[in-house]
């Protein structure tokens, strides 16, 4: 990791500082819009990781795809796809809301890579499992409930 | 050391599909250990990066929210039968991996 880039997303200046880091040839665009700053992961709501995400009011989106169960039996392990056909998608990020910390992953996609994203996360609790897509520099959501047996976070 | 990933990346039509698994514990940190009710410290992968052919195309940031042996699918579109691709990560104590296998 690049330490450089992590301090400057870190200034609590946030989109100037890396416009300047942008204008200056620090940083590539899409490696800047691709980061969320490690703060965001550490936040206790919702709110506060869009907040640090710098993704503060999403609009909600049908292009965006979200492949879970309805019903997740462990937890520990709940699959989660995710599918953005916006065109221009530069990352996907994940969020289980209910989590002690919301944010599970952000991925920056560039180089080629599609809107496609699969894995599997923690829930704690039933709740929804949102996806906030970055694209051409405007964010974009949609959520899925889904329902946990056991819980997967703690126990 | 860490334990060895592995990866998988198949061609459909013109778009790589890659498989991802990583072997790690990803503890978030909150969780007790049910003998010594201690709490186990944080241990997880908090950044995965990927390239094929030396060109980046995923850099990821992770948390503890993911689950133990991280598995990540992504697609690429480009790229030929034989090419490379190389996917590292970190995680929050410095530790780190790296692996790579030729797109099939």
């Amino acid at each position: 990791m690049n330490a450089l880039r992590r301090n400057v997303l870190k200034g609590a200046a946030g989109a100037g500082t890396v416009a300047v880091a942008v204008a200056a040839g620090l940083l590539k665009p899409t490696q800047a819009l691709a980061d969320v700053p490690r703060s965001a992961f550490e936040a206790k709501n919702v709110g506060d990781a869009l907040k640090g995400m710098g993704a503060t009011a999403p609009a909600d989106s049908k292009d965006i795809i979200i492949k879970a169960p309805d019903i997740a039996e462990n937890g520990a392990v709940v699959p989660v796809e995710v599918t953005s056909s916006i065109a221009g998608t530069s990352a996907i990020a994940i969020l289980a809301e209910k989590n002690a910390t919301p944010l599970v992953a952000d991925f920056g996609l560039m180089g080629g890579a599609e809107g496609y994203i699969s894995t599997r996360i923690k829930m704690g609790q039933t709740s929804l499992v949102r996806a906030v897509v970055t694209a051409g520099g405007k964010s974009y959501t949609a959520a899925k409930e889904v329902k946990v047996t056991i819980g997967g976070c703690g126990g | 050391m860490a334990e060895p990933m592995r990866i998988r990346a198949t061609m459909a039509g013109d778009v790589a599909d890659v498989k991802v698994l990583m072997n790690h514990p990803m503890e978030t940190g909150l969780r007790k250990d049910a003998k010594t009710g201690q709490l186990v410290p944080a241990h997880y992968i908090t950044d995965v990066t990927a390239t094929v052919n030396g060109a980046k195309v995923l850099d990821a940031g992770l948390s503890g929210g993911i689950s133990k042996n991280p598995y990540l699918g992504f697609k690429v579109k480009g790229p030929k039968k034989g090419d490379k691709v190389v996917v590292s990560w970190a995680d929050n104590k410095g530790d780190k991996n790296s692996a790579e296998a030729l797109i099939g």
